[in-house]
């Protein structure tokens, strides 16, 4: 190994940890496409995910939870802040300034899972090359090993038996099955840490739950941790232990995930909580306490970012920078100062 | 809560010939829909629920085959009517609100011309006329009338949702079918959307045909309830009771596969397989290949219908009798 010397810091029992990230999109417009505005589609987003741990990652659309799950696994280069993940040997390094080998080895242990099994795969390649592309770009092993190890992968995601899959296309499975595909091609390099983007919302309920099901087992079986993104709170508490809620580029609450979901402390978690539909005819749901509509953060002002939107909000909200995630009791982190 | 039905469907059967042979999308399929009242008809993709949707407006491409049956709206049976006579019931007595919002409005036109449009071509109404009443529209669904003419990209998705509702609603229909017409958007914006339906459809005392794959939401929504499965509904009745006593181990499997964010954390049941392929789904019960109550005469003839706390269902074997 010659790459440069990597910085560390002293490690916290975390397999990544995620100190003040944020990602600004330019916005051009007028003469020149000059480069007037900045949209904070992430915004000092701090928060560490235990070895073993799934961490949930919450929110509507365009709240930066993709963006954030992207720049974890650099397919994305942050603005700012720092991405430090373990290097195997219980020392955090900056993902930011890998290079070479110790990129590859980054790689290695760092996957992502994408939401649509239909996009995300190319439809002129058979299921074993779409598996295998990883291994072929890293250079492991014989094709002989190669052929092995998707083998057995397909197995593990319960493609069985994996001979009947190996030479097949996309087209040819069903979207439950693809998707088990998109995992295995995540899993093959043996990783530690999956992103997973919405990996069961394109899929029905009769199939999402063996998806789940699936990924919850390989975790446990493999050591697998994930920071799993989804909009849906209900599939967010059968799949995490800890969740973080974001909003406009914030993270505004995380915890416990039965504690957060059972006693919110933030008004937007609450807000969102009281939209969710509930499967019971007999229940009825109280209005949801929230003004307005979703905004896009182009410049936003330095005050609290759910502001505009907030039942609560009063002068000292507006008149003071975002609140800091603070302890709220019960393992619950908010950012509010009314909470 | 019997009224007097709006749509009576008999017996519906709508095949697609394809190059690989016939999809059965909708086989036999009975349902109706009382005056002011709104069924939820809830079930996987491909199981066939757009393709209802589709057949009840006519709406079918030229290699649909509507087979047998009769729809019935308001005593006028719509199945052997022409395309001249339907556009006559379309808009006016039944619309649609569709699953894309984003492809259902035309991009080059401000929205509030493209309902004035369906407007004049509907009633003799003059041009000042339908602009009062586009007002009253937006008004109804909490659009701010500056909207009115502003162009489809200019709208947020939860605003397009809304345009496309009041668009439906611009004629006064008898019925509308909504075929998942929340299900792009965030939870909080659909939370507003379904508030907002529900209010007009009872002050309008509208009957409603609502189409989705989240028994959430068909809960909130629905009073009556129709579950579909591989081309056929497998059982129906008042969405408390099928809800509460599920018959259907099918209905029962989508009931435990939901997950909630609120009460206890029940254990997520997994379905075995998959549905099946509609070009040529299994003999008998279309569900008995993943149903673990299966037997024999499940493979081979149709289900008889199963009649128990207040609805029906198809099932040779309903668990828990």
């Amino acid at each position: 190994m010659n790459s440069p010397a990597i910085p560390t810091v002293a490690s916290p029992p975390a397999l990544v940890s995620v100190v003040d990230l944020s990602k600004h999109y330019p916005l051009s417009s007028g003469w020149f496409q000059r480069t007037h505005n900045f949209v904070h589609a992430v915004d000092g987003v701090s928060f560490d995910l235990m070895a073993g741990e799934t961490l949930g990652l919450v929110g509507e659309s365009g709240c930066g939870k993709s963006t954030t799950g992207k720049m974890l696994v650099r397919l994305i280069e942050p603005t700012g802040g720092q991405v430090l993940f373990d290097n195997g040997a219980g020392e955090l390094e900056d993902i930011g300034v890998l290079k070479s080998d110790a990129l590859r080895n980054f790689r290695r242990r760092a996957q992502m899972v994408f939401q649509d099994p239909y996009e995300s795969m190319n439809p002129r390649r058979t299921i074993f090359d779409t598996i295998a592309e990883p291994l072929k770009i890293q250079k492991m092993g014989t094709a002989l090993e190669q052929m092995e190890r998707v083998s057995t992968t397909l197995g593990l995601v319960g493609l069985t038996p994996p001979s009947t899959f190996l030479f097949r296309f996309p087209h040819e499975l069903s979207g439950g099955q693809r998707q088990r595909v998109a995992i295995a091609r995540a899993l093959v390099m043996n990783p530690s840490f999956v992103v997973a983007d919405e990996p069961t919302s394109m899929l029905d309920v009769s199939i999402r739950t063996g998806i789940m099901q699936l990924m919850e087992d390989l975790a446990g079986r493999l050591g697998i941790s994930y920071l799993y993104i989804t909009h849906d709170l209900a599939v967010a508490r059968y799949m995490c232990s800890r969740i973080a809620v974001m909003y406009l580029g914030k993270i505004v609450e995380m915890g416990e995930t039965e504690q957060v979901l059972q006693n919110p402390a933030h008004p937007y978690t609450k807000a969102l909580l009281s939209a969710v539909p509930v499967p019971d005819p007999a229940a009825v749901r109280p209005p949801v306490d929230i003004k307005g509509s979703v905004s896009v953060p182009v410049d936003p002002p330095p005050r609290c970012r759910f502001y505009d939107r907030c039942p609560v909000a009063d002068d000292f909200c507006r008149d003071n920078d975002h609140p800091p995630l603070e302890d709220k009791g019960s393992g619950r982190l908010a950012a509010c100062y009314k909470a | 809560m019997t009224t007097e039905p709006v749509l009576v469907v008999d017996d519906l059967t709508m095949h697609y010939t394809t190059r690989a042979g016939v999809v059965r999308a909708v086989d036999g399929v009975s349902f109706s829909v009382g005056r002011g009242q709104s069924l939820g008809l809830v079930g996987e993709s491909g199981c066939g629920k757009s393709s209802i949707a589709m057949t009840l407006l006519k709406l079918l491409p030229d290699n649909a085959n509507l087979s047998s049956g009769s729809i019935s709206l308001n005593g006028t049976d719509l199945v052997p009517l022409g395309e001249e006579e339907m556009r006559a019931h379309r808009w006016d007595r039944i619309s649609m609100v569709f699953q894309a919002a984003m492809n259902s409005l035309d991009p080059v036109y401000r929205v509030g011309d493209q309902i004035i449009e369906a407007l004049e071509a509907h009633s003799a109404m003059a041009h000042r006329d339908a602009m009062e009443r586009v007002r009253e529209l937006f008004d109804l669904v909490s659009l701010d009338p500056s909207f009115i003419r502003r162009y489809p990209h200019e709208y947020s998705g939860g605003m397009r949702q809304r345009a496309i509702i009041a668009m439906a609603l611009a004629c006064e229909p008898d019925l509308i079918v909504a075929d998942e017409p929340t299900t792009a958007l965030d939870v909080i914006v659909q939370d507003r959307i379904l508030r907002e339906m529900k209010d007009i459809q009872r002050s309008l005392d509208m009957s409603m045909i609502y189409i989705s794959h989240d028994m959430a939401v068909i809960a909130e929504v629905c009073d009556t309830v129709a579950v579909m499965y591989a081309g056929k509904l497998v059982e129906s009745g008042p969405t408390a009771e099928v809800y509460a006593n599920p018959i259907h181990p099918y209905t029962r499997a989508l009931m435990s596969a939901f997950p909630s964010v609120k009460g206890e954390k029940h254990d997520l049941v997994t379905l075995p397989g998959e549905p099946p392929n509609l070009l040529a789904p299994p003999a008998g019960c279309r569900f008995n290949p993943r149903c673990q109550y299966a037997t024999d005469e499940c493979r081979t003839s149709e289900p008889p219908i199963v009649r128990r706390n207040g609805h029906w269902a198809a099932c040779w074997n309903p668990p828990g009798e």
